[in-house]
């Protein structure tokens, strides 16, 4: 909340959808409807005419659209396939042949025929459960806006006439408005509706530029020129502040910006904790490109290298030679530092055009991962003589996905000896000490860990799947993604035991679920011995600020009183108010959502 | 000449709009016309509109129904669409 003294002629709340802190002028932008003139035509004459003038109308928005999409800055141009599906919309039949044949079926005028076509596209839209689909109409009102304005001629407003620095305050803003924007000019964005996954949300984080939405009365209050504080990281709006808010704000404004720079120039360094010790900090990556990104973060190395988008990419199989290549340029970018190549994670209904796979009902619990490999031993040999082969040319590990008993590791090793078998029968070199682990994502691998690692050189807990497996739940199904909870105790004592386990053997054990790149983990995971972490990399930095305030010992005595809570809940606030302890900077920067 | 073939729904987000964007532009190329259809309802592929009022989350199985002259390679690369899910990673 705001301190009262801080205040200025008025404050409004809305929900903070892009981070970060702005003082400047208010741009309002009016975004109000055209008025509609109903008429009915009496002659056909007027008819055929008014068939024209709608034509004519449709190509002048054309014109206009396609004009936006080439002025369109880079910064934003992947959001051009929404300027594509208007220039759809407006060739669309339900919108363009049904209004045309409303005009000439109906008699009336094509603004009232327009208006009529959106109606019903409107009827068919809101009975979609849906919600992302359903509220697309936003998007076919947004034509049909264009198509009234070229119809009554009059010229709407544009975005891309703003020349002056400002706040864009508007009702709304739809998609087309956001890429007309010339982002040079904006220095954030507020708006009276939408949530955390509008357009605007999408655009303001693609731009780094502070947005707030849902504010409900921002454009009724504020006045086009008013000063503005708005902050990004608590959805606060301060119209028209006085000089000490304006002292408060820039004073705030500077330290998110500080605390930012900060931990990005600090990522490139390892991170060691208060206590002296180096932990391992890693990216997940599923193309050769990511891994500039890995490094520009400062990975120590691929955690995970997912393989699966070479099968999903070509119609038929990746050949060998294909993988190989791949593998290859992999493990020599990255080289020195390690990659981790995890096999083949898809299920058989992937393939279901080469392979005839029946469907199932249930496919994360069906065939797929190292099931599937196994009874396709020829695909799954020709991607272990890729891995293999690839091993010469850097640092390479070999990773089984989804084991769940000691029986696929047995089998899947005979693979692999036929694999190095038949390399060593050509001659061809690879890496004859390649390591070779497991991921530990089914529950009965974790009851298992003790006789796995007997038979591996280390695990990678996937906590994706170990979450979705060990509490029931389908992550995708919305109903009970309340129920996916890292900080379950039962996850956590799961974790432990693998932890522990590899440690008794003397096998390495790391972490890549999105647990390993979540803030508020980082303190957990450490505490019961995690010691090497995989994450998208852009975690990296934030995660290794966190280790670099943590100390091993004094995170690991927190953690016996972090087994002894009975819910998630209990675990996650028990976490939240170590953390403000921890690295207090996060909180008060705004880092930490509570 | 007539094509029906079922296609399966693959990447997370379903039939959205960039990739119901990405289907008409496929039926653009071509003169044969696509229907697609879910349940008992069969809508214009051609369509932007009509292929999101279908609603095709993940998992959901339509069929295709390519009626004219160059059905068969539309069929074709209408399927590699669907496999390659709409050419989203995940």
């Amino acid at each position: 909340m705001i301190d009262q003294k801080f205040a200025g002629e008025k404050t409004i709340r809305g929900i903070p959808v892009s981070p970060g802190i702005i003082i400047g002028k208010a741009r309002l932008v009016d975004r109000s409807r055209v008025k509609i003139l109903y008429q009915y035509l009496i002659t056909g004459d007027q008819v055929n005419r008014e068939v024209e003038r709608f034509k004519e109308a449709i190509r002048a928005t054309e014109e206009q659209l396609t004009m936006l999409k080439e002025r369109m800055p880079d910064q934003v141009n992947q959001h051009g396939f929404i300027l594509d599906s208007c220039l759809m919309m407006l060739k669309d039949s339900m919108l363009n042949e049904a209004t045309i044949q409303k005009i000439l079926n109906e008699k009336i005028n094509a603004e009232w025929a327009l208006k009529k076509s959106l109606e019903e596209i409107r009827e068919v839209f809101t009975q979609i459960d849906d919600e992302y689909i359903s509220t697309r109409i936003n998007d076919v009102e947004n034509v049909t806006e264009k198509i009234l304005r070229n119809l009554s001629g009059e010229a709407q407003e544009s975005l891309a006439e703003i020349n002056e620095r400002g706040i864009i305050v508007a009702h709304e803003l739809s998609p087309v408005d956001t890429t007309e924007l010339n982002i040079n000019m904006v220095m954030g964005f507020i708006t009276d509706v939408g949530g955390r996954t509008s357009h605007t949300a999408i655009m303001a984080q693609a731009l780094e530029i502070p947005a707030i939405v849902g504010l409900e009365t921002a454009t009724d209050l504020i006045e086009d020129g008013d000063l503005l504080v708005v902050d990004g990281n608590t959805g606060d709006v301060i119209i028209n502040p006085d000089d000490s808010a304006i002292i408060y704000y820039q004073e705030k404004q500077f330290q998110h910006e500080e605390f930012k720079s900060s931990i990005a120039r600090k990522s490139h360094l390892p991170a060691i904790t208060l206590d002296g010790r180096r932990i391992a900090v890693k990216g997940n990556i599923e193309f050769l490109e990511e891994v500039a990104a890995v490094r520009d973060n400062g990975g120590d190395g691929i955690g995970l290298f997912r393989t699966e988008f070479l099968y999903l990419k070509s119609k038929g199989l990746p050949s060998e030679e294909e993988l190989f290549q791949d593998y290859r340029d992999m493990a020599e970018i990255i080289s020195p530092d390690p990659v981790t190549i995890r096999t083949l994670d898809l299920g058989g209904d992937k393939f279901s055009s080469e392979l005839e796979i029946t469907r199932e009902m249930n496919p994360a619990l069906g065939l797929r991962a190292i099931r599937f490999c196994l009874k396709e031993p020829e695909l799954f040999k020709s991607q272990l003589r890729a891995i293999l082969r690839a091993s010469v040319y850097g640092n390479v590990q070999l990773m089984f996905p989804m084991i769940s008993g000691l029986q696929e590791i047995l089998d899947a090793k005979e693979i692999l000896a036929e694999a190095r078998n038949e390399l060593d029968r050509k001659k061809i070199e690879y890496d004859r000490d390649l390591a070779m682990g497991i991921m530990i994502e089914v529950p009965s691998a974790v009851t298992m860990a003790e006789v796995l690692a007997q038979h591996v050189d280390f695990f990678s807990i996937g906590t994706n799947d170990l979450i979705q497996y060990s509490l029931a739940i389908d992550r995708i199904n919305e109903h009970v993604a309340y129920m996916y909870q890292p900080f379950h105790p039962a996850i956590l004592r799961m974790i432990w035991h693998v932890v522990n386990t590899a440690k008794d053997a003397g096998i390495g054990v790391s972490l890549c679920g999105e647990m390993a790149g979540d803030p508020l983990c980082v303190p957990v995971l450490l505490g019961l011995g995690i010691e090497e972490l995989s994450m998208n990399a852009r975690s990296i930095p934030l995660v290794k600020k966190i280790i670099r305030s943590i100390s091993v010992e004094e995170v690991h005595a927190d953690f016996d009183k972090v087994i002894k809570l009975h819910t998630a809940d209990e675990v996650r606030a028990h976490i939240l108010d170590k953390m403000k302890v921890l690295v207090p900077e996060l909180e008060e920067k705004g880092f930490l959502d509570a | 000449m007539e094509v029906v073939r079922k296609l399966k729904i693959n990447n997370n987000l379903g039939i959205h709009a960039r990739a119901a964007a990405k289907i008409v532009e496929l039926a653009n190329r071509y003169s044969s016309r696509l229907f697609l259809k879910k349940g008992d309802q069969e809508v214009d592929g051609g369509s932007i509109l009509s292929i999101l009022t279908l609603s095709c989350p993940k998992g959901t199985e339509v069929q295709a129904r390519i009626v004219g002259e160059d059905s068969e390679n539309f069929m074709k690369e209408l399927n590699r669409l669907f496999e390659k899910k709409f050419g989203e990673s995940r």
